[in-house]
């Protein structure tokens, strides 16, 4: 087995690396197209700008090594950008297109009174099994910090959702294929048991 | 539906925790990463370090904190004290911290808090306001910087707005009138930032006892509740403050 997380200047990544650890597995930070292509599972973590994360990972040859990756259904994770980075279509500073595998947009939260970014703990309401979820109940409390979130054509990819004025898919879920906008290396022990069934697949 | 946060304060000076903390069970009640461990464990939300030495060359020790921290808890951590110019947020967050607080050096030069959340994102980029009621002037506070040494003589409201504009993604918001005296927030103030900006708001300065929580995240109206002495001092746990706290209505992570 062997987890591997993608450094592509997103910064810290240690933190994903961390919550591995304490959840009991060895892994590896990389920005080599070499190493992605050998995991056995891939970790694509990240915050910061749709568009920028698309040219980082372009820059360092990571697209289609990461594309081949999923494509091979091998288990994969995105955090937050790297869920974000699935879609067809980024709007973050203008309409970028994305990795395409799941069809859709990355869009902003509607304007309401509500605050953006949607930062804090918030509830996850399950919408599809998935071994991911393994002993996380319906309710949970992830960390969340983001102002777009994924809104996928085909509704039967969607894992969780999570109310913010909207209810947005929150998680989505394909195969071997899983991510999430919350971040499961801040979440605390939830976070870790959702990292261990990932490293379990 | 989004929690309101509990963030317990952690006064760092020289790398060690300032104001006695009086901890069990705790080998070294001075050693913030220890202190981290117990308030993960209690269930905080957050964390916040305040480095309250903020000298340049005791930079290596605050860094390594972080590092030590990142390492140890998962929950969001922020930093803030003596951040200066963008190599400052910079080390902080490759050091492992989520968001970086700035205070003095956004009043020099406001244009810092622009270029910072421009290269690092808005949500890393947290504004520090010290603001202090003008006098005969009810409903108006006045923004000091260094700490509260100095005053500005700039509108705390107005400044919140303006910092939201220039990329701050959140506001931590110390009321100096109550900071230190365990009444409670100055719930005007924060209410009156809350009901102004589009960013989330942490109401700090006067915790003394569970209902001050309770006020600023009901009446101020802010997003997240920081303390400090009630939780190192284990009047309260922080399981006990966020039990209360979901007793009167109040979403709370438990």
């Amino acid at each position: 087995m062997k987890i591997v997380i993608v450094d592509y200047g997103s910064g810290n990544l240690r933190s994903v690396q961390r919550s591995f650890e304490r959840a009991g597995f060895p892994s590896e930070i990389t920005r080599d197209p070499n190493i992605v292509a050998e995991a056995s599972h891939l970790v694509v973590p990240g915050v910061g700008a749709f568009s920028d994360c698309m040219d980082n990972l372009e820059k360092l040859g990571l697209l289609e090594p990461i594309r081949d990756f999923i494509q091979a259904e091998k288990p994969y994770l995105g955090i937050c950008l790297g869920l974000q980075i699935l879609f067809s279509e980024g709007t973050e500073f203008g309409a970028k297109p994305g990795l395409g595998i799941l069809p859709g947009q990355v869009v902003r939260f509607p304007k309401t009174d509500l605050k953006v970014p949607h930062m804090g703990w918030n509830q996850i309401r399950i919408q599809q099994e998935t071994p991911l979820l393994k002993n996380i109940p319906n309710g949970s409390y992830f960390y969340f910090v983001h102002s777009y979130y994924g809104a996928p054509k085909e509704k039967n990819c969607i894992a969780t959702t999570t109310d913010y004025g909207v209810s947005f898919p929150s998680a989505v879920a394909q195969g071997r294929l899983f991510a999430c906008q919350f971040h499961p290396e801040k979440s605390q022990a939830l976070g870790r048991k959702l990292l261990e069934n990932f490293a379990k697949l | 539906m989004l929690a309101k946060r509990i963030i317990p304060c952690l006064d760092v000076k020289g790398g060690r925790v300032v104001k006695g903390v009086s901890f069990v069970n705790l080998k070294d009640a001075g050693d913030p990463v220890e202190v981290a461990k117990i308030y993960e464990a209690q269930g905080a939300d957050e964390l916040c370090f305040l480095d309250i030495t903020a000298s340049s060359d005791e930079r290596e020790i605050l860094l390594d904190i972080v590092r030590h921290t990142a390492d140890e808890v998962s929950m969001p951590v922020t930093v803030g004290g003596g951040v200066r110019k963008v190599e400052d947020v910079q080390m902080l967050l490759s050091a492992g911290a989520d968001k970086v607080a700035i205070n003095t050096a956004a009043i020099t030069r406001p244009e810092f808090v622009k270029e910072a959340s421009r290269q690092f994102g808005s949500s890393t980029i947290v504004v520090a306001i010290d603001a202090k009621r003008v006098s005969g002037k009810p409903g108006h506070w006045e923004i000091y910087t260094h700490g509260g040494r100095n005053a500005t003589g700039i509108d705390a409201v107005d400044w919140a707005a303006k910092m939201e504009a220039y990329g701050a993604g959140e506001i931590l918001l110390t009321s100096m009138d109550q900071d230190g005296q365990t009444t409670g927030y100055d719930l005007e103030l924060t209410r009156s930032v809350c009901e102004r900006i589009h960013i989330p708001v942490i109401a700090s300065g006067g915790v003394g006892m569970l209902e001050h929580l309770y006020e600023g995240l009901t009446t101020g109206k802010a997003d997240a509740a920081l303390a400090a002495s009630i939780f190192h001092y284990q009047t309260y746990s922080i399981h006990a403050a966020k039990a209360y706290l979901a007793a009167r209505g109040v979403p709370v992570r438990l």
